[in-house]
């Protein structure tokens, strides 16, 4: 790439107040660097994915409010988890977090449990206990 | 207040640039392709076994450190490194290096990086940045992606070095402690290059060229196999894993020919010039390819052909470098 050919097409880490460091050559074929204020290619590909964990994010929730699934369910598609990463935060075995994503189970677990959960998605026990999907 | 004399620069990439930065700190002028370049950081590894948000695993480059370790192997230099089981001891041994001059490269989670955009924010564990001062409980923090430096406190810091899932940094603390007063940058750079080309011409079906073959085929069987919307989401993923902030595809193959070109003239091995060029030619390809896979997300017909294209895309790119890099392992 030529550094004239630098895409400066404002991205989301330009909005955010930097920009990204490209390696080009100049007009003498020498490598140099210049800045970038984003590039198209990859904005459209991150706002696909961004829509796409929308669409995750609005299926949890619908389906804490029909009661399908628990808040855990919710919280892990809002914080961009999966079931692995819940487990490691909370340090409770995967089959358990998937068995807490029952609303019956979740019901009975008790406050030292939820806690663990409370802390991994960095909310309060209330805001987990009482999230009824709207 | 500690603020060690550091300089911050901003590089392409995180573990390049936590390596160049502490080592020119440390009197070593080594620029971030060379680091790059000796390091061996051009890799190429598919793992559709290991889903990564929610998508099969795709790395570019290998895992968290090597290349700095590589690049410390072949120069002879001595790292420090160090993880914690205790967030405290972690603390505690970072603040001892800060009073005790020692500027510290740290792995981290990016979840949890308030200066990193929304749109970035995954569990990604294998950043990089450095800690070079402290001022009350905020710590200076120059990380090698971002154009400015910024300021983390003692609870956001702990956060983001104890973030959990795949590959979690476990407080994980590095930092250049001894560094030879005569390098031999011929042989490093050749035996660096020749690592490269062993890796990208591996005989493993999922790593290198062949890695890249295989992903090809894949490609191809996505809309039918998951359907054209989970298809779309993988090939976002995957365009994503590319082109993120200077690695991957296009990103890499500039960097790599930046470091032909320094090194060509370092060691004074014209004929790498030419190589450097030829890769140079590659990185754009790999953009192309990533310009056509954005294409997916504006017109929604013909995506069993956009993808058949795509596939042809990536076994030509995955040609024209088991070209490349069997005809660089003859010169070096």
């Amino acid at each position: 790439m030529k550094k004239s050919e630098v895409p400066q097409d404002n991205g989301r880490v330009f909005e955010k107040g930097s920009r990204e460091l490209y390696y080009a050559v100049d007009e003498n074929g020498e490598y140099t660097t210049a800045l970038s204020t984003g590039w198209d290619a990859k904005n459209i590909v991150q706002d696909h994915t961004m829509q796409e964990i929308q669409e995750r994010i609005d299926t949890a929730r619908a389906g804490v409010k029909a009661g399908h699934v628990s808040p855990i369910v919710y919280f892990m598609e809002l914080r961009r988890m999966d079931w692995q990463i819940v487990s490691d935060y909370t340090g409770i075995w995967k089959w358990r977090v998937k068995r807490h994503a029952k609303p019956a189970v979740f019901e009975r677990l008790s406050d030292k449990t939820l806690k663990k959960y409370a802390d991994a998605f960095e909310i309060s026990i209330d805001e987990l206990r009482n999230y009824k999907g709207n | 207040m500690i603020q060690l004399a550091f300089e911050h620069q901003i590089t392409a990439h995180c573990e390049n640039g936590v390596a160049s930065n502490l080592l020119k700190n440390k009197g070593l002028d080594i620029s971030e392709p060379m680091v790059f370049g000796i390091g061996s950081g051009l890799f190429y590894v598919y793992l559709p076994f290991l889903k990564v948000n929610h998508a099969p695993g795709l790395s570019y480059r290998p895992a968290p450190g090597w290349i700095f370790n590589r690049l410390a192997k072949r120069l002879g230099l001595k790292i420090k490194r160090q993880k914690f089981s205790d967030k405290k001891k972690a603390q505690h041994v970072l603040d001892e290096n800060l009073r005790r001059n020692i500027p510290c490269g740290l792995q981290v989670g990016v979840y949890h990086l308030p200066y990193f955009p929304e749109d970035y924010r995954f569990h990604f564990n294998a950043h990089n940045l450095v800690v070079y001062g402290k001022e009350g409980d905020q710590y200076l923090i120059s990380d090698p992606t971002m154009e400015k430096v910024h300021r983390l406190s003692e609870p956001e810091l702990e956060k983001v070095r104890f973030s959990k899932g795949v590959l979690a940094p476990r407080g994980h603390i590095y930092y250049p402690i001894d560094i030879p007063p005569t390098i031999d940058w011929e042989k490093a750079i050749k035996k660096a290059i020749k690592k490269t080309c062993n890796d990208m011409l591996a005989p493993v079906p999922i790593v290198g060229v062949r890695g890249m073959r295989m992903v090809a085929r894949a490609i191809r069987k996505w809309p039918a196999k998951v359907g054209v919307k989970k298809a779309n989401y993988y090939l976002a993923q995957m365009v994503r894993m590319q082109e993120e902030i200077g690695t991957g595809g296009g990103g890499f193959r500039y960097i790599y020919s930046a470091f032909l070109q320094e090194a060509g003239k370092k060691i004074n091995h014209p004929e790498l010039l030419g190589f450097s060029e030829e890769m140079t030619h590659i990185g754009d390809l790999w953009r192309d390819f990533a310009v056509e896979a954005s294409r997916v997300y504006k017109k929604r017909s013909n995506h069993d052909d956009v993808y058949e294209k795509l596939s042809a895309d990536l076994l030509h790119l995955a040609d024209l470098e088991e070209a490349f890099f069997k005809r660089l392992k003859q010169v070096v």
